[in-house]
């Protein structure tokens, strides 16, 4: 995966790059916003990960940029400005995640990854299928195995949305922004309660776990284990 | 700039300008009519007298003569305060009357003319003018009868002073009141003036002084006053927020420094410096955590949030937090409940769901029933004393949020207290949390013009987001029939 970081910041911009590095990616890095529209504009990148805040052109109308270009490289944008307005601002420019500094780079590299999957990814797929768990989206239903599973409205959603992602990091946040539509911090851990009700669900009894818990990041659902 | 200067710039001075010269316009023009009409009602005067007797004296010649003719003219010409008379032979030279010399010619043309002339009996050589009629009478002789001007020049002289001492006064009188109300309205404006500079040299508690007649500086004083009262709060609570962050996040700070520094000093294996480095990253987003409440109070109590506002029902919140933190109210073995009827709101839907949130996040913590009941055994505490419930409905005009458990609640005197930033009642701190719930969920209220309320639930607390219900759709919403009650375990 091909990354640009556009980030002025010279220390969090390289340790951006080194961390991308590590984990397999190849990241670009630019200065400032003009530098960075020009190397968006040219490159050919799956994620633009972007300060708001830029000299000589600031995010919001770089990506604004873009977009009238027909450029629709999934963007991330990076922002001090964390208020749930200033995150409507950055949607609405065109930017297709919003991420309040500071981030710890699991919940960033986890959003990164969900972001270069809905861009070339395939089209959505009725039924998500991860080793003998089976969720039909259309008729609602879920079974592992032959056995099937009852699940209340928001355990459906809340499957849903870790099976799209099968394989992938989803952290608390971005499952409390996108099965409850909730933008803030709960004090509790309140999401870690409903997916413990969930893994009693879907792998109790079974003897393969699925639903795994990623330390420090979040969650995953995938078969095997990392 | 000079004083001078400074006062003749003032709006006051210059309206009195221009006053001054429109009053001064009027004035002379007054005077002017005044004057013109009384020179016309002497002429016409004149004219009507000449005529008159022009016409009795033809009448005598007619009848009597120029015995009879010059007989009358200088009978007439006795009287004191005589008309001009004048009879002339065909030859020119003078047969009758009293006037000594006249301008040349003007026996010549018979019809008006205004002339010089001189009475027969006047020493002076001063000359006088006099509106005349000269008339031609049968064989050549010409009749004069005039009247002297001087009355009427008199009249208008009168007339003359008058308008240059009322302009004289106008001009005098109008610059001095300009001077003195400008002077006035300067002195208080540069008393405004030294009081914002002391504002904005930093001393915030200074006021604008306001006066007792309630004019439209006193009415600006005053706004200005209300507004320095606005900006000394915020900044009061901006740095009430500096401070308790200063405070507050300086802890967490200290203990995270002084982790890592233990971590370091002992030489431990792999596993216990990853131990510590996850506390550190743990510890680490508890301050943000903190931070940002801080930051999202600061901004709904500041209103900068208010942009971001739309209709929606109360009752769609209290579900959506009921759901969310159903799970967790059952794994810290309490119920929660809701219990909604369709109440409309206007506001921000994600900070009114997070005051929300709040409350139910401290019922959850610290609702649980007293330790009293709990020492009868678990069975002796009654299931309902384990309930907590959440509400959404309308009281009125208002729109009431609640979350009631059947806690300890918080003593009367602790309640206004418990609001502020920071405060955590439980003095021992065992539960988790920054001590910002009930503060934020405050600031929300305040924010939608609402308040928070804390009240006892004998037992418990009741605490609840009092807001005001959105005028436009309540009425479309609340003909809805109202939700059951639902309960789920």
């Amino acid at each position: 995966m091909r990354l640009l970081i556009i980030e002025d910041d010279r220390e969090s911009a390289d340790y951006l790059v080194k961390a991308f590095r590590e984990v397999g990616y190849v990241a670009d890095l630019a200065g400032d916003g003009e530098e960075g529209l020009s190397l968006a504009d040219s490159g050919d990148y799956d994620v633009l990960v972007v300060d708001r805040m830029l000299p000589k052109r600031d995010g919001l109308s770089l990506i604004g940029a873009l977009r009238e270009k027909g450029n629709r490289t999934p963007v991330l944008i990076l922002s001090a400005l964390g208020q749930v307005d200033d995150r409507i601002k950055g949607l609405r420019a065109g930017g297709d995640d919003y991420l309040p500094k500071p981030y710890s780079f699991a919940e960033l590299l986890a959003r990164v990854e969900v972001l270069s999957r809905r861009h070339g990814g395939p089209t959505e797929e009725t039924t998500y299928r991860v080793g003998d768990l089976e969720l039909d989206r259309l008729s609602h239903r879920v079974a592992r195995g032959k056995d099937e599973l009852t699940l209340q409205p928001r355990e459906f959603r809340l499957l849903e949305y870790l099976m799209k992602h099968a394989g992938q990091v989803v952290t608390r946040t971005m499952l409390l922004e996108n099965v409850w539509d909730y933008h803030f911090d709960p004090q509790t851990n309140v999401i870690d309660v409903h997916i413990s009700r969930l893994r009693s669900k879907i792998d109790k009894g079974f003897e393969r776990p699925l639903l795994h818990t990623i330390r420090g990041a979040g969650y995953m659902i995938r078969d095997g284990i990392r | 700039m000079t004083a001078f200067g400074k006062l003749i710039r003032t709006t006051a001075f210059r309206l009195t300008l221009a006053y001054l010269f429109l009053f001064a316009l009027f004035a002379a023009s007054l005077l002017g009519y005044f004057a013109w009409n009384t020179r016309r009602l002497i002429t016409e005067q004149i004219t009507s007298t000449v005529n008159a007797e022009t016409s009795e004296i033809s009448d005598i010649f007619a009848r009597r003569g120029l015995r009879g003719l010059v007989f009358s003219i200088e009978n007439r010409a006795l009287r004191p305060g005589a008309n001009l008379y004048l009879v002339t032979a065909p030859n020119g030279q003078a047969l009758a009357g009293n006037v000594g010399s006249l301008a040349p010619g003007v026996m010549a043309t018979s019809g008006w003319s205004e002339t010089a002339y001189r009475r027969l009996d006047e020493q002076d050589t001063a000359d006088h003018r006099a509106l005349a009629r000269v008339t031609e009478l049968s064989n050549g002789f010409r009749l004069l009868i005039g009247r002297d001007l001087e009355e009427r020049r008199r009249l208008f002289g009168i007339v003359a002073k008058a308008a240059q001492w009322s302009l004289l006064v106008v001009v005098v009188l109008g610059l001095g009141g300009g001077i003195f109300v400008a002077r006035r309205v300067l002195r208080r404006i540069d008393a405004m003036t030294g009081t914002t500079q002391r504002i904005m040299a930093g001393d915030l508690s200074g006021r604008l002084p306001v006066g007792r007649s309630g004019d439209e500086l006193d009415r600006l004083a005053e706004n200005l006053n209300a507004m320095l009262e606005r900006i000394e709060a915020l900044m009061v609570g901006l740095k009430e927020v500096s401070d308790n962050i200063a405070h507050d996040l300086k802890t967490p700070l200290t203990r995270l420094r002084n982790r890592a520094e233990e971590a370091l000093a002992k030489s431990g294996t792999e596993a216990e410096y990853r131990g510590a480095l996850e506390r550190t990253i743990e510890e680490s987003d508890g301050l943000i955590r903190t931070f940002n409440a801080l930051l999202m109070i600061a901004r709904a109590e500041s209103g900068q949030a208010r942009g971001n506002m739309d209709d929606f029902d109360a009752a769609d919140v209290a579900k959506g937090i009921h759901e969310l933190y159903e799970p967790l109210a059952e794994d810290g073995g309490m119920t929660l409940q809701v219990r909604t009827v369709s109440a409309p709101l206007h506001g921000n839907r994600e900070l009114i769901s997070q005051a929300l949130a709040n409350l139910v996040e401290n019922a959850i913590k610290y609702g649980k029933p007293v330790a009293s009941a709990q020492a009868l055994g678990a069975d002796a505490v009654a299931p309902s004393a384990r309930d907590i419930l959440i509400e959404a409905r309308r009281d009125g005009d208002s729109v009431l949020l609640s979350v009631r458990d059947h806690g300890p609640g918080i003593p009367e005197a602790d309640r206004k207290h418990a609001v502020e930033r920071f405060v955590r009642l439980e003095a021992s701190r065992t539960q988790p949390g920054s001590g910002l719930g009930l503060s934020l969920a405050s600031a929300v209220a305040t924010l939608h013009s609402g308040e928070l309320r804390l009240a006892d639930a004998y037992p418990g607390l009741a605490a609840t987001l009092a807001l005001p219900a959105s005028a436009g759709i309540s009425d479309r919403l609340a003909a809805q029939t109202p939700d059951v009650p639902q309960k789920v375990a």
